[in-house]
């Protein structure tokens, strides 16, 4: 294969994965809005997912500019299987809906959020490094607001894994279930091994143990998996349908409308 | 007048819409004008990603030159480098967010945050959230003067 054309679908794969896994995490977050539990919980963790859509919103521009559509069309007229985000972040906070019976949880969500962060960290860290200058300076710009984001999920990891006996199981039965979904967060999907050697980002196995450092200091042993699909290579659990339908309700309205 | 200094000047009246009294020149967005005879090309430093008042700022930019009669060809466009930090909003920027009610960016001494109080510039201050009703704000509170406020976060590479 040629070599430009191997490093442009590297990179055009890896900058998908990027924006799908923040997009679909500020929409899961933002269905918190009014049900977080105190008040100024609701007000940081919504302006946390309104700076992961912004995220979003620089990779998807990059893509556009890389010629693969436009934005309202990658984030709003985009079938499932297309979409490169792990399984982790589309997974529900609980059940019921924001408007229906909401049952979240919040032991979850601190661990699901605290969790990607970081692996989130070590990603873009890795990236700041790579080959891309256009990439990097996105990086460098999303890793100033995600160092907030970090000390926010920290604090709330912290203090309830050192709470009451009910808040330790409850974060240990999280924790159970977001480690079953983690490798899918640091998967680079079928062709991560080109990525690697194309200098985009370094190996999903350098990252994982660069996490794990990061995370021993809880003492905490558990192992990755991923369990219910494998997003980067665009196979989805039905949550994923089901929460881009909610997303694009208003845009597959009038699809033709000027935004 | 050249025409730069115009287009300067018309900047200066083009406000961030949350924060009206501070000009986007002062809040340190405008990178760079550049003024080819009748064509003018502004690059502006986006504050935080996911502000909603970016477009917003990006077309109140463009209506103000535009009314420039001199001005022929516009563009404005977002840059990705640069990165915009705190360190950029002006003296004047700063005392301008104090009159409004929200603390300027502080520098950080040894790790801490020292936020004075913009009413009664008391220190006996403490963070209430970090994020605020706005992505470039978090909430205080003075325990000197009993007042609630709000203060730019700081951003930094």
């Amino acid at each position: 294969m040629d070599e430009s054309i191997e490093y442009r679908e590297c990179l055009i794969e890896l900058i998908y994965q990027l924006a799908d896994d923040d997009f679909l995490l500020a929409y899961r977050g933002s269905e918190w809005l009014g049900l977080a539990p105190h008040i100024e919980e609701d007000v940081a963790f919504a302006s946390i997912s309104q700076d992961l859509m912004g995220h979003a919103a620089l990779y998807y521009g990059l893509l556009e500019e890389l010629g693969e559509g436009k934005i309202d069309h990658l984030t709003h007229n985009r079938s499932p299987e297309y979409f490169r985000n792990a399984i982790l972040v589309e997974l529900p906070n609980g059940t019921g809906t924001y408007l229906e019976n909401p049952s979240y949880d919040w032991a979850f969500t601190v661990v699901r959020n605290y969790f990607y962060t970081l692996a989130k960290k070590v990603r873009l860290d890795s990236i700041k490094k790579s080959s891309y200058e256009p990439l990097q300076h996105i990086v460098q710009k999303i890793s100033i607001e995600m160092s907030y984001h970090m000390m926010h999920w920290e604090v709330w990891f912290k203090q309830l894994i050192s709470s009451t006996a009910e808040a330790k199981s409850r974060m240990e039965e999280a924790m159970s279930i977001v480690f079953e979904e983690l490798g899918g967060v640091f998967s680079y999907g079928r062709i991560g091994d080109r990525m690697a050697r194309l200098s985009l980002i370094e190996s999903e196995e350098v990252l994982k143990e660069r996490w794990m450092v990061y995370l021993n200091k809880e003492k905490i042993q558990y192992s990755m998996k991923m369990k219910q699909g494998d997003g980067r290579n665009g196979i989805h659990t039905p949550h994923l349908a089901e929460a881009l339908a909610t997303l694009s309700e208003v845009y597959q309205s009038v699809p033709t409308a000027e935004w | 007048m050249i025409l730069k200094e115009k287009v300067m000047k018309v900047l200066d009246t083009v406000k961030d819409p949350e924060i009206p009294v501070v000009s986007v020149v002062d809040l340190g967005m405008i990178h760079n004008v550049s003024v080819h005879n009748d064509r003018v090309t502004i690059e502006v430093m986006p504050t935080f990603s996911g502000c909603p008042a970016l477009e917003i700022i990006k077309r109140n930019i463009e209506l103000a030159v535009e009314s420039i009669p001199e001005v022929n060809s516009l563009s404005v466009a977002f840059i990705r480098h640069p990165i915009w930090t705190t360190e950029l909003v002006s003296e004047k920027g700063k005392q301008e967010l104090k009159k409004f009610g929200i603390a300027p960016p502080e520098d950080r001494v040894e790790g801490e945050w020292h936020v004075p109080c913009p009413y009664c510039g008391s220190v006996y201050t403490t963070m209430d959230n970090i994020f605020g009703p706005a992505a470039c704000r978090s909430i205080l509170y003075c325990k000197s003067c009993k007042n609630p406020f709000e203060a730019m976060k700081p951003v930094s590479i």
